[in-house]
C-alpha cells in the first residue's frame, strides 16, 4: 500500500502504528471479551435452566474446536467425532456411576443389578473407580483410539473420502457395540441418572453452576491453545498438507505425522467435551455418539466457518441452540432446516458465516480478490 | 455341514443386497469421486414406489414387476435432479458433497415421514417368493434367491452397457481420464448426469428388493448406506469387479462372524478387518492404473 501523494503518505505513516496496535490486541481483546461474556455476563443474565443448556452447547463447541483444527485447517473430514466424545463421556460416566454406587454402599451400578449380570464388576470397569485414572482416560482413551486408527490409515495414504467413510464406520461400529453390550454398558439407555460429581451433588443448582464454569473455562483454554497451534509453524504445515499434500511430501515432511497430530488432538478435545457433557446433562448413550450425531458435530463448524476458530465455536453453539429451540415444538421443521443448513452452508458458503463479511466485501470491490487466496 | 451351508447362503444373500446398493455407488463414486449420502434415500424412494404401486395395483406379483422399472426411473430422476441442482456445482470440492448430500438425505427422510408417516410400512410378497427351496439339506428362501438373481442381472446389465454401448464407452472414458475425455469431444457433463441417473436408478431397484426382506421406513436407507460405502472403499472405485467380490466377501464374513459371536461384535471385527485390508491395498481391491500421485 505505498501511496504516491504526500498527504496520503503522512496519514498512512501516522495510522500505521495504531493499526498494528489494534492488530496486536485484536486477538487477546476478543479472547478477553469472550471470557467476560461466558464467565461474567452469562451466569448473571441466564436462569439456572438456561445456563445448564448453555453448558451443554459449550460441550459441543469444545468438539467444534477440534473439528476446526482437523477439518478446517487439516482438511480431514472427521465424521466420527462422536466416537471420541462417547469414549470420554463413558469413561467419566463409568467413574461417576461407581462413585454413586459406592456412596449408597453398593458395589455395582444400578443398571447392572437390574440386568442381572451377577455381583461381579467386569474387570474393565474396576480401574475407573479411581478418579485420577478415569479423568486421565477421558482424554487418553480417545487419543489412543485416534492414534491407532490414524496411524494405520494415514501411513498408507488413505485419505479424502476413504478416510471420511472409515471414520464414519467407526462411529457406527462403536454405537452398535455399546447397544449390544447391555449388561456392562447399559445398552441403548446408556449410562443415566448420574447423581454426584466427585463428591458434589449434581442436583444442587450451585454445583450445576460450578460445572458450567468448568466447561466455559475449559472451552476458553482450549480455544487459546488451538489459536496458538494455528499460528505456529505446525499450523502453517497443517494448512500446507490440506492444500497440497504431495508438495509437502516433496519438501521433506511426512504429511502422515502432521495429519495424525491434528486428528489425535481433535479426538482428545472431543473426549474432554464428552467427559464434561456427562455432569452437565447427566447421561451418555449410544444415541449421542452414532453416525447422525457425529455428522452433527461437523455441521456447527461448517455453518460458522470451519477454518475460523471463533466461527466454528459460535456455529456449534448456534446450531445446538436452534436445534433445542425448534426440535421440540416443530420436529419436522427442524429436520428440514438442518438439511438446508448442510446444503447452503457447505454447498454455497464453504467458509461459513465467518466468511460472509469477506465474501460480501470482495463482491463489492472486485480488484481486491486477486492474489488474496487463503 | 448344513450350518456352514446355511451360513454361507445367508452371507451370499446379505452380499447380494450390499452389491445391489453398492453397484450404483461404484458408478457415481467412481465417476466423479462424489460421495452421495442421499443414495440411501433413493433406496427408500424405490421401496416406497413398490408400496404405492401395491396399493394401486392389486396382485403382489404384478406390482413387483411393474415396480422394478418404475423404481429405477423414479430414483434415477431424483438422482439426475440432485446432480443438476447441487452436485455439478461442487466438482472442485468432492469431499464437501458428502455433507451437502447428507443434508439432502435428511430432507428426503423428513419428506417421506410427512407423506407416508413415521411408522414403517409393509408390502406383501408375491406367493411365488414366500416359500423355500431345499437343496442338499439347506433351505434357501425364495425371496433371497430372487434378490441374488436380481443383483446378478443388474451386474450383467451394467457390464453389458459399460462394455458394449457407446454410452458405456463414454462413461469409462470419463472415469479413466476426465480431461482427456473432454478434449476428445465427449460432453462430460451430460455423461455425468446419465451416470448419476443409472447409479441412482440402481438404488431404486435395490429398494424394491429390500421390500421383500424388511419393512419400509423413512430411515431404511441409513441402515445400509455405510456398509455399502465400505464395499466401494474396499472394492476400489471405478471397477465393478472389486465391488462384486467385496460385497459377497463382506456378506459372508459378516454372517459367519454373527453366527460365531454377536451382531455387534461382528460389526466391529468387520471394520477392523477392513482397516487391516487397506494396509495391504490402500486403494482397494482393484484400482484403475493412473499416473496421478495418490
Amino acid at each position: 500500500m505505498t501511496t504516491t501523494t504526500s498527504p496520503a503518505k503522512t496519514t498512512t505513516s501516522v495510522a500505521q502504528p495504531s493499526a498494528s496496535l489494534l492488530e496486536r490486541f485484536r486477538v487477546p481483546g476478543a479472547f478477553f471479551l469472550g471470557a467476560v461474556l461466558l464467565l461474567g455476563i452469562a451466569p448473571i443474565v441466564l436462569s439456572d435452566f438456561r445456563l445448564n443448556l448453555l453448558a451443554k452447547y459449550l460441550c459441543y463447541a469444545i468438539v467444534a474446536v477440534g473439528v476446526s483444527l482437523a477439518w478446517g485447517r487439516g482438511g480431514l473430514m472427521v465424521l466420527g467425532q462422536g466416537v471420541f466424545f462417547g469414549l470420554g463421556g463413558y469413561a467419566m460416566a463409568m467413574h461417576l456411576k461407581l462413585a454413586d454406587a459406592a456412596a449408597t454402599g453398593q458395589t455395582l451400578p444400578d443398571f447392572m443389578q437390574l440386568y442381572g449380570t451377577g455381583d461381579v464388576l467386569p474387570w474393565w470397569w474396576k480401574p475407573f473407580a479411581n478418579p485420577a485414572f478415569a479423568l486421565a482416560m477421558t482424554v487418553l482413551l480417545p487419543m489412543a483410539v485416534a492414534a491407532l486408527l490414524g496411524f494405520f490409515v494415514f501411513r498408507r495414504r488413505v485419505k479424502g473420502a476413504y478416510f471420511a467413510i472409515l471414520s464414519q464406520a467407526l462411529a457406527a461400529a462403536l454405537a452398535i457395540w455399546l447397544v449390544g453390550q447391555q449388561a456392562t454398558t447399559g445398552g441403548t439407555n446408556g449410562l443415566t441418572d448420574i447423581q454426584g460429581f466427585f463428591g458434589y451433588d449434581l442436583n444442587d443448582p450451585v454445583n450445576q453452576r460450578t460445572v458450567y464454569f468448568i466447561i466455559a473455562a475449559v472451552l476458553l483454554l482450549l480455544m487459546a491453545a488451538a489459536r496458538q497451534l494455528f499460528v505456529s509453524r505446525y499450523g502453517e504445515l497443517l494448512i500446507a498438507v490440506r492444500d497440497s499434500e504431495e508438495r509437502v511430501r516433496f519438501l521433506g515432511y511426512n504429511p502422515a505425522n502432521v495429519k495424525l497430530v491434528a486428528y489425535v488432538v481433535a479426538a482428545g478435545m472431543a473426549g474432554l467435551a464428552g467427559a464434561l457433557f456427562v455432569p452437565a446433562v447427566g447421561i451418555i448413550s449410544p444415541a449421542l455418539i452414532g453416525i447422525v450425531p457425529s455428522i452433527g458435530f461437523v455441521i456447527g463448524a461448517a455453518v460458522g466457518g470451519r477454518a475460523s476458530l471463533v466461527g466454528a465455536v459460535l456455529g456449534a453453539v448456534a446450531v445446538a441452540w436452534t436445534q433445542s429451540t425448534l426440535s421440540d415444538a416443530y420436529p419436522a421443521a427442524w429436520t428440514y432446516l438442518q438439511g438446508l443448513l448442510f446444503v447452503v452452508a457447505v454447498g454455497f458458503l464453504p467458509g461459513g458465516l465467518a466468511s460472509l463479511v469477506t465474501v460480501l466485501r470482495k463482491r463489492r470491490i472486485p480488484t481486491r480478490t486477486t492474489g488474496e487466496t487463503a | 455341514m448344513t450350518v456352514i451351508l446355511n451360513q454361507s447362503f445367508t452371507g451370499v444373500s446379505i452380499g447380494a443386497v450390499l452389491l445391489l446398493i453398492a453397484l450404483g455407488l461404484t458408478l457415481t463414486f467412481g465417476q466423479m469421486g462424489v460421495i452421495n449420502m442421499a443414495h440411501g434415500e433413493f433406496i427408500m424412494a424405490g421401496a416406497y414406489t413398490t408400496y404405492v404401486l401395491q396399493k394401486s395395483i392389486s396382485g403382489a406379483g404384478l406390482s413387483l414387476l411393474v415396480a422394478l422399472p418404475l423404481a429405477f426411473l423414479v430414483a434415477g430422476a431424483m438422482g439426475a435432479l440432485l446432480e443438476w441442482l447441487l452436485i455439478r456445482r461442487l466438482y472442485t470440492r468432492p469431499l464437501d458433497t458428502l455433507l451437502v448430500t447428507w443434508g439432502v438425505s435428511l430432507m428426503l427422510q423428513q419428506l417421506a415421514r410427512d407423506i407416508f408417516g413415521a411408522p414403517n410400512v409393509q408390502t406383501a410378497a408375491p406367493d411365488l417368493l414366500t416359500g423355500n427351496i431345499s437343496v442338499a439339506g439347506t433351505t434357501l428362501a425364495n425371496n433371497r434367491l430372487f434378490i441374488l438373481g436380481l443383483a446378478l442381472l443388474c451386474v450383467l446389465g451394467l457390464t453389458l452397457i459399460l462394455r458394449l454401448t457407446p454410452l458405456g464407452r463414454r462413461i469409462r472414458a470419463v472415469v479413466q481420464n476426465r480431461d482427456l475425455a473432454e478434449v476428445s469431444g465427449i460432453a462430460t457433463e451430460r455423461v455425468d448426469r446419465t451416470t448419476f441417473f443409472i447409479g441412482s436408478g440402481l438404488a431404486g431397484v435395490a429398494g424394491v428388493a429390500l421390500t421383500l426382506v424388511g419393512p419400509i421406513g423413512p430411515t431404511m436407507g441409513t441402515n445400509y448406506i455405510v456398509d455399502a460405502f465400505l464395499v466401494v472403499v474396499v472394492g476400489g472405485i471405478g471397477r465393478l469387479k472389486g465391488s462384486i467380490i467385496t460385497a459377497f466377501a463382506l456378506g459372508v464374513l459378516q454372517s459367519v462372524l454373527e453366527y460365531s459371536t454377536t451382531v455387534s461384535v461382528a460389526k466391529v471385527i468387520v471394520l477392523v478387518a477392513i482397516v487391516a485390508f487397506l494396509q495391504w491395498r490402500p486403494q482397494g481391491l482393484y484400482t484403475l492404473r493412473t499416473r496421478s500421485l495418490a
